[in-house]
């Protein structure tokens, strides 16, 4: 049976990861490289390397990083931020990305989807979309630059039309949920899955381990992806899995 | 030295960085002539049926069709399985190159399709490419089309039906999901191929 995936994010600003996790037994807990293969190691299905710097200058070392990371990560690997140019996405596929994620530049420009697609395949473009619940409309709206500006799209039908050119996956973050730890927003979750066929992943508002299961149950994403999973209480990404695997949602475990 | 064939259509690195991971000599080609004295050739493959046309207009399928009779092992992944078959309801006008009988086709409507993401196998005991592998073992797929279970399937999948995931046959071999992304399972695999 085909698993639900738990995806392990890296927020990454100057090459240096800058929150949401605590390893033992690393030499440097900020560390991409490391922290991506602790969590590779640990039973994540995928890894999500976001790139949040806000100077140009803290970019640059972006490329080194991916580089590193890759060189010892063996599941799919995917890059996101600040991706703007065909040429931005070949270089960081050069460096060893399987996947990369486009939010603003896909929206500003729709045709990047298909560019990448063409050349790289729809399995490795993510269009990551940040969604916010419109008070008047009980809608949600897709926003852009990390949530900082509206761009008056509603955000399931975005989600369609970047399907229907290219997208392999959809990355769908609630920014109402995001950073609260009271759950997904599984409302939101369903009606994006439920008006595509390529698969969803859930990110925002994770807290617990009934969070996974109900976005999956309820939400019907195809995967859930945290930032700070190894806040949630959990020692270990392991016992995430194995509990989610005690309720009957098929997760890939033992790995 | 082991030959990737680079026929235009996505991404190698990530096959070749398992490989250098495993130590083996390898480099991604697009010259025939490279292909021609390769001692085993990996195919890989993402995206559309159609691009594998460029195969026979580039020599690299003549090369890649000698060394099989050769008997140089081949190991086709993903669109580069499916490519060892006659041919694929994604592009009906694109022949395979027939060393396998069947034809690839679509998943049924019941199921989401891109099939992505980590499922278990059910794999043949004889198979040499899974020595060492368990039967249930997770691989990750990424892919909109499948190919039929035949007597050359060592190893079955379950979306929508069974499919084929792995075909072994004399020096032949292909794998539908991703060797090269799915850890440390991939890598035995790959491991298994190369050691052949």
């Amino acid at each position: 049976m085909l698993t639900k995936r738990i995806i392990a994010c890296l927020d990454v600003d100057g090459g240096r990861v800058v929150k949401g996790v605590r390893f033992e037994n690393l030499r440097d807990a900020g560390d991409p490289a490391e922290l991506a293969k602790a969590h590779s190691a640990s039973g994540a299905d995928e890894i999500v390397l976001l790139d949040i710097s806000a100077a140009h200058e803290r970019r640059a070392t972006l490329l080194d990083t991916v580089r590193r990371a890759a060189r010892q990560l063996f599941i799919p690997f995917t890059v996101g931020g600040g991706i703007r140019t065909l040429g931005d996405a070949a270089a960081v596929f050069s460096a060893g990305a399987d996947k990369i994620s486009i939010n603003s530049a896909a929206l500003a420009d729709p045709t990047l989807i298909k560019r990448i697609a063409e050349r790289f395949g729809s399995q490795a473009v993510v269009v990551a979309i940040d969604a916010k619940r419109s008070a008047e409309t009980s809608r949600w709206e897709a926003f852009t630059h990390g949530g900082r500006a509206g761009t008056g799209r509603d955000a399931v039908m975005w989600a369609c039309e970047a399907e229907s050119r290219g997208a392999g996956e959809i990355l769908l973050t609630s920014m109402d949920r995001d950073g609260t730890g009271i759950g997904f927003d599984c409302e939101l979750t369903r009606a994006i899955a439920d008006s595509v066929r390529i698969p969803v992943i859930a990110s925002g508002g994770a807290g617990g381990a009934q969070h996974f299961v109900e976005v999956f149950r309820e939400g019907h994403a195809d995967a859930a992806l945290a930032a700070s999973i190894f806040h949630y209480g959990f020692s270990r990404l392991a016992d995430l899995k194995q509990q989610l695997g005690s309720q009957g949602i098929p997760v890939r475990w033992p790995c | 030295m082991i030959a990737i064939v680079d026929y235009g259509a996505g991404n190698l690195v990530s096959v070749k960085k398992a490989l250098d991971w495993l130590g083996e000599d390898c480099a991604i080609t697009s010259d025939p002539a490279q292909v021609a004295r390769a001692k085993k050739i990996v195919l890989p493959g993402v995206g559309h049926f159609a691009s594998t046309a460029a195969l026979g207009r580039s020599g690299l399928q003549e090369a890649i069709a000698d060394g099989i009779g050769r008997g140089v092992p081949f190991l086709g992944i993903c669109v580069g399985m499916q490519w060892m078959f006659e041919g694929s309801q994604e592009s009906p006008e694109t022949p395979g190159l027939g060393a396998l009988s069947g034809d690839c086709e679509r998943f049924p409507a019941k199921v989401k399709s891109p099939h992505v993401g980590w499922n278990q196998l059910d794999v043949s005991p004889s198979s040499r490419l899974f020595r060492g592998v368990a039967s249930s073992s997770f691989v990750y797929f990424t892919h909109s089309f499948r190919a039929p279970v035949t007597e050359t399937t060592v190893a079955c999948c379950e979306y929508g039906g069974c499919f084929s995931a792995a075909v072994e046959r004399d020096q032949l071999f292909g794998v539908q999901f991703h060797p090269e992304k799915s850890g440390e399972t991939g890598l035995k695999i790959l491991g298994n191929f190369c050691a052949l």
